[in-house]
């Protein structure tokens, strides 16, 4: 059997295909939002939003995020743009260390780093022009352009697949996903390096959805984008993902190349999330077997200690109350945090949870 | 004998400072008890209007309703506000997208189950609280005999949409209609609610109507399938004909636009382009034609005539001019080989 490693990792393990540096690197970053009482603003307890979680992003990937409400995804996304500062841990970009770094000094990396959000309503000035909008960029930064502002925008509406004569009008007069378009056209204006996109598809209509996929993929071929992509559909992240991290509860439980992650999953949170998916075939519904997770996701406020899985985990032992299991590598490029992973290599038919020795972390 | 529930080409139009908004527009099914009807369609196609519109929610509200709704032998369109409203809680029932809006605020979650028990059953408080126990335990809230005085707030978006389908079902109605009952929740909650609705109608034999945007939830539940676009029913069958044998443009645009988990991912999702109608404006003709890639094989009549729903084989009913030997052709041929293909 394979004992899950101790020592932490100094570097991520999960490289893609392409080599060389990353271009975003996170190392046990942590946000802890203070939660106060009273008149006097009192600090009673914290947030756990996000709590030690290291990964690398590779130049031309996407990694997708995924995982339920409130485990602490946009919290990442607004880390790693430094939209927040971290309490903890560190954040690289190209090869800078950007954790807490002022927000003057900043200002020349968000044009590399740029976010895209899921709500294509209220993420636009309803009493901005689409031109203005999607110019704001250039104004802000002040970048010049080749043939002036407007030109630049005309050509980022076409890029998205809008009509660039549609430069005058507002928001209000375009369709959910028609703003989502004017929205990622504001984000490529300064022609970003890394792009987080929260939630990008889950506001739209499945028709619309699709056609943004289809667009996010194709900007980044010909733009040679690198996307980081949160989303809790674990279809669409399955669709647009080269790598895929879980979270829950603050904490990344299995990260590795989507195929690995979708075709042996070895956390039982990720096995219970990818059982949970309904799928669009109703003669197959009577056959399939379905992980039944009780109860709900607890607060980040109060995470259960050791393993936070294990209050619904029906793998759970002693242990896992007792002892937190590392993210360690179980297989090239896969990483899991249990003491009893499930499609272990090496353990194909022994279920891990059968095994009576402890395993010390 | 005629089904359970019997709906005929139901048509809701809001006269609006705008213009009509036909939010419903021509929507045929029928139901049986202990079965399962699935209402798909984007976000503004009438799945709501069409809910609402069954439990008499529209009327006395300026709407203008025509059709035929037939429940358990009696006709609901020409019936008087105080006769429908009378068979709600009883025998129909809703749960709503949003459980918070659904319920109060200020009344614990017990007084609310009580007190829509109480208006159908006369019984005292005592009774009908132990009932409330009963029901939240039931649908899986853990302590119920405590939780029974908690208020809304105090529970989280799943237990508070175990909450909501407790109250539907305290008074054991013979129809009951769920509205987008897990788009709020969570992947694994969502589950756990599509369980307890499937064991809780097997139990009760109700009929239920589900109304989702989400082919996989309609795939999980549904006996029949009814597809929703512009206000119209457009594709209507059991599950295996329209995951199996779909036979209108839409359904097929709609299952190429999903990504799905139990297929080799494709290459490139099959969107279908431009955006759904508004309903003050529905194009004419077909409302489908200027997104639909195969309008150019039925020419004019595409853009001037409406087509009708009208049965291809055994009971699945289609709105294409196409003919069914065309549409056959085109799903065998093209359509579901470049959905299947890697
Ligand atoms: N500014 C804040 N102050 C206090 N708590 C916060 C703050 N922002 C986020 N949180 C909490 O941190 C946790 C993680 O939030 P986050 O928004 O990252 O979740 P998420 O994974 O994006 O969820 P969702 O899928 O619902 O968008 C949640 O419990 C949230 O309530
Ligand atoms: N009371 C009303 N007055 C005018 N228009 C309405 C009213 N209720 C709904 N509509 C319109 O009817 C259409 C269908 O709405 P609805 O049934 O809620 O869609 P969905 O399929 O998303 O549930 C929408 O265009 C909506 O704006
Ligand atoms: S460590 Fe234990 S409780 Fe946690 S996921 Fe693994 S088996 Fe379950
Ligand atoms: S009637 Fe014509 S436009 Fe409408 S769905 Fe059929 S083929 Fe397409
Ligand atoms: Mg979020
Ligand atoms: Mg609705």
């Amino acid at each position: 059997m394979t004992e899950p490693q101790t020592q932490p990792a100094t570097q991520d393990a999960t490289q893609p295909a392409r080599q060389g540096e990353p271009l975003l690197s996170v190392r046990d970053m942590e946000k802890h939002f203070p939660v106060t009482k009273g008149l006097f603003q009192r600090q009673v307890g914290a947030v756990k939003a996000v709590d030690g979680i290291s990964f690398d992003v590779y130049k031309g990937e996407t990694l997708g995020l995924v995982g339920e409400s409130g485990c602490g995804k946009s919290t990442t996304g607004r880390l790693v743009t430094r939209l927040l500062e971290p309490t903890g841990g560190q954040v690289m970009f190209e090869g800078r260390d950007i954790t807490h770094m002022s927000q003057g000094r900043l200002r020349p990396l968000r044009r590399d780093m740029q976010m895209i959000f899921q709500d294509p309503y209220s993420s636009l000035n309803p009493r901005h022009t689409v031109g203005a909008i999607v110019g704001a960029p250039f104004r802000i930064q002040g970048v010049q352009t080749e043939h002036g502002v407007k030109k630049a925008v005309q050509d980022l509406l076409e890029l998205v697949g809008l009509n660039p004569e549609h430069y005058n009008r507002y928001p209000h007069e375009f369709s959910g996903g028609q703003r989502q378009r004017i929205g990622i056209a504001r984000t490529l204006a300064l022609k970003p390096k890394l792009i987080i996109a929260d939630e990008p598809v889950s506001a739209l209509d499945v028709s619309i959805q699709a056609q943004v996929v289809n667009l996010l993929e194709d900007l980044q071929n010909e733009l040679d984008l690198t996307y980081v992509v949160i989303a809790h559909d674990l279809s669409v992240v399955r669709h647009i993902s080269d790598r895929v991290a879980v979270m829950y509860l603050g904490k990344i439980v299995e990260i590795a190349d989507r195929k690995s992650l979708y075709a042996t999953p070895m956390h039982p949170y990720t096995n219970a999330l990818l059982s949970a998916v309904p799928v669009p075939d109703p003669r197959g519904r009577a056959g399939r077997e379905r992980i039944r997770l009780t109860g709900d996701v607890p607060s980040p406020l109060n995470p259960p200690p050791a393993c936070r899985f294990h209050t619904r985990c029906w793998k759970a032992q002693e242990i896992c109350k007792k002892v937190e299991p590392p993210l360690a590598e179980l297989a090239s490029g896969h990483r899991v945090a249990c003491h009893f992973p499930e499609n272990a290599p090496g353990t194909p038919d022994v279920p891990a949870a059968g095994k009576d020795e402890p395993v010390t972390a | 004998m005629s089904p359970f529930l019997d709906v005929k080409d139901l048509k809701i139009h809001f006269p609006t400072d705008d213009g009509l908004v036909r939010s419903v527009d021509g929507v045929t099914f029928s139901l049986e008890r202990g079965k399962t009807l699935g209402i798909v369609g984007e976000s503004g196609s009438g799945k709501s209007v069409t809910s609402l519109g069954i439990l008499g929610l529209h009327k006395g509200r300026g709407a203008n309703i025509s059709g035929e709704i037939w429940l358990d032998g009696e006709e609901l369109v020409g019936a008087s506000q105080e006769h429908v409203r009378g068979l709600r809680g009883k025998k129909m029932a809703m749960i709503f997208q949003d459980p918070l809006s659904a319920m109060h605020p200020f009344y614990t979650v017990g007084d609310q189950i009580i007190e829509a028990y109480r208006i159908h059953n006369k019984v005292s408080k005592a009774v009908a609280k132990k009932h409330a126990i009963d029901m939240l335990g039931r649908v899986g809230i853990p302590e119920p005999g405590r939780r029974v005085d908690s208020y809304p707030h105090e529970f989280s978006g799943g237990m508070r949409q175990r909450a909501m389908i407790a109250m539907a079902l305290s008074c054991d109605p013979e129809l009951l209609i769920a509205d987008e009952p897990t788009t709020a929740l969570d992947v694994t909650v969502q589950a756990q609610i599509l369980d307890l609705m499937r064991d809780l109608q097997r139990e009760f034999d109700s009929a239920l109507i589900i109304i989702t945007h989400d082919l996989g939830v309609v795939a999980e539940l549904s006996d029949d399938i009814l597809v929703m676009y512009g206000g119209k029913c457009i594709e209507y069958g059991s599950a295996d004909d329209i995951f199996y044998r779909p036979e209108h443009p839409y359904t097929w645009g709609l299952l190429g636009s999903m990504p799905r988990l139990d297929r080799e991912p494709t290459e490139r999702l099959l969107p279908i382009k431009g955006s759904p109608p508004s309903l003050i404006n529905v194009p004419p003709g077909c409302a489908f034609h200027p997104r639909c890639p195969y309008a150019e094989r039925t020419g004019d009549k595409a853009r001037t005539v409406a087509p009708a729903l009208a049965e291809t084989e055994g009971g699945h009913l289609v709105r294409c001019h196409m003919s069914p030997a065309e549409r056959r052709a085109l799903w065998e041929n093209e359509i579901k080989p470049a959905l299947e293909t890697p």
